[in-house]
């Protein structure tokens, strides 16, 4: 870790002051900020030294890796991405085997209490979390050493934010996410699989500027990144307002790019930022492309009745719900008619004849 | 339970569970009636019954004028209640995709500000309907717990698809887990309230019509 402020490092790589400063306004327009908290941006990125970060990759496929690294390569996002002291990644670090635990040990001590713990992928618990290991270590004990000493936990990735793919039904290494886990530390989760390239730079530049971790919802997402439903920000959306949908992939409306909703969109339940930041340098997004959204940054997304059943279908079949409980219904409705039958046939049988004298008061 | 676990139940065994209820309910309601049966008429018709039949069915769509004379805002708030429903109900695009789905075959869709207008008139006509139940003592006196438990599910899924389509309250998944709650709950209660007269209105006409026709007498 050298002593070089983030603003020193960039003048070194050669970006200029104006490209830096819009960089800060794009940051504080992302993170919701008002045009005022520009030059504070700055300010505090100028003089950011490089924050030690160690990220831990559990059972994950690369996939938030890949997002964060490819997209990002060549822009200002990857610099500060570059700035920050990526002490631990085994898929990113030059080292390997004993010298790259070594390194994790070197930043642990040297940062304790300070640095800040990435993870992606969930931790299995199954079979003693024997499912998983790194250097021979159980992801679960790794996890636990590495958030003891860690100021503040950014899980990145459906998987490490809420289990994801590997806790999909039937969960055969029984995967939770981070938060089951770990429970006393400050924990963000950046959601999605994988996570939009910006929102992950976007937390760590708000944990530059501020010090402290970004303001979260319900479920620890960055609200500015996950206030609004996908469905609320998609340029399709006046189409749904026009009950105008596309049927098929490839039918006339899709054609038109009419709304995907009857085509398992799942927009509306979707909180996320994919409809604005967009992907691969703001080029589009899922929809954009013709695929409706697969709802990856909620929860449990994959057990969600399936990506191309619309949002207001049953998971079953309703056809043959119908269909079972109409043949329930008949004979319950048979044996019922019956019953009342026989019950009014032996109210028939058991009359007793009235006569005016049982009818009299004296009786 | 948060939100997304609510609405994976309420899409899953939760909508399973009611519609079998509702299904196999009204089966169970409508074939206890029928099979009690006629007893055999042996006196010679007078009209002729199937006319008499067709013609209350359609008839009873229109009210009397006696009645209507005497409270036309409480028959028309019924109009308003009744269509406002339909209209909600059958004509916004994710609900069609629902019937498309064992019927095979869809229908266009209104826009969904008109739905939403509708639905907020529909909400406004059944509070009205309350209001106007309470306002006369006869209706008053002869509504049973029966008619207020109707009442109440038959508001709350337009209330929280309302709510749901307008970002009320909770965010949109969990209002449209209550929503499709709020449906199940209608569609559990329905068989076993005075909400069987969503089917079992046509087989009173029929047999009231029919009855009426064959006598040659006005239903």
């Amino acid at each position: 870790m050298d002593d070089l402020t983030l603003g020193e490092r960039l003048r070194q790589r050669g970006v200029s002051r104006r490209g830096f400063m819009k960089f800060c306004a794009a940051t504080a327009s992302m993170m919701a900020l008002p045009p005022i908290m520009i030059p504070k941006v700055a300010a505090a990125l100028e003089q950011a030294r490089r924050p030690s970060v160690i990220w831990l990759s559990f059972q994950e496929c690369t996939g938030c890796t890949e997002s964060l690294t490819r997209s990002h390569a060549p822009t200002i996002e990857g610099l500060i991405f570059d700035h920050i002291s990526l002490d631990y990644h085994h898929t990113l670090q030059a080292a390997a085997g004993d010298a790259a635990e070594h390194a994790r040990d070197e930043a642990m001590k040297k940062n304790w209490g300070e640095y800040l713990l990435v993870v992606d992928g969930s931790i299995p618990l199954g079979e003693n979390g024997n499912f998983s290991a790194i250097a021979g270590v159980s992801n679960l004990e790794m996890l636990k050493e590495v958030a003891e000493g860690a100021a503040a936990i950014v899980s990145v990735g459906t998987c490490a934010a809420f289990g994801g793919l590997p806790m999909a039904d039937p969960n055969p290494t029984g995967a939770v996410s981070v938060s089951d886990i770990i429970k006393d530390k400050p924990i963000v989760n950046v959601p999605g699989c994988p996570p939009i390239p910006t929102v992950i730079t976007g937390v760590l530049a708000h944990f530059l500027t501020f010090g402290r971790l970004p303001e979260l919802d319900h479920l620890n997402r960055p609200k500015v990144f996950f206030g609004q439903n996908i469905h609320d920000r998609c340029y399709r959306r006046p189409f749904y307002e026009r009950g105008q949908f596309a049927e098929t992939f490839d039918d006339e409306g899709a054609r038109k790019g009419w709304c995907l909703f009857k085509l398992g969109c799942k927009g509306p339940t979707t909180y996320n930022a994919c409809a604005t930041a967009k992907w691969n340098e703001g080029t589009s997004f899922p929809i954009e492309a013709g695929h409706g959204c697969i709802g990856c940054s909620e929860p449990n997304f994959w057990d969600a009745g399936g990506f191309y059943r619309a949002l207001s279908l049953p998971h079953a079949n309703v056809g043959e719900t119908i269909l079972t409980a109409g043949a329930a219904g008949i004979a319950i409705g048979a044996a019922a008619a019956v019953l009342n039958r026989k019950r009014k046939s032996d109210a028939v049988d058991n009359r007793e004849t009235i006569t005016i004298k049982d009818l009299s008061k004296e009786s | 339970m948060d939100a997304n676990e609510l609405l994976a139940w309420a899409r899953g065994p939760g909508f399973d569970i009611a519609l079998t209820i509702f299904v196999a309910g009204m089966l169970l309601r409508l074939l206890e009636v029928l099979a009690l049966g006629n007893k055999p008429d042996l006196s010679p018709p007078r009209g002729s019954g199937p006319k008499g039949a067709v013609q209350t069915l359609l008839s009873r769509n229109l009210p009397r004028k006696a009645v209507f004379d005497r409270e036309p805002l409480r028959i028309i708030n019924g109009y308003v209640l009744h269509i406002g429903f339909f209209i909600v109900l059958f004509l916004y695009g994710p609900h069609i995709v629902l019937f498309e789905s064992f019927l095979g075959f869809g229908w266009p869709a209104l826009p969904s500000g008109m739905i939403d207008a509708v639905g907020a008139i529909t909400i406004l006509s059944l509070i009205a309907a309350l209001v106007f139940r309470l306002n006369n003592k006869v209706i008053r006196f002869i509504s049973t717990k029966d008619d207020y438990v109707a009442w109440t599910v038959t508001l709350l899924p337009l209330l929280t698809g309302y709510m749901a389509y307008n970002h009320l309250v909770a965010s949109y998944t969990m209002m449209l887990a209550l929503h499709l709650l709020s449906v199940e709950l209608l569609l559990v209660v329905a068989p076993f309230t005075k909400l069987t007269h969503m089917f079992s209105f046509a087989m009173a006409r029929w047999y009231q019509g029919y009855q009426a026709g064959r006598r040659g007498v006005e239903s």
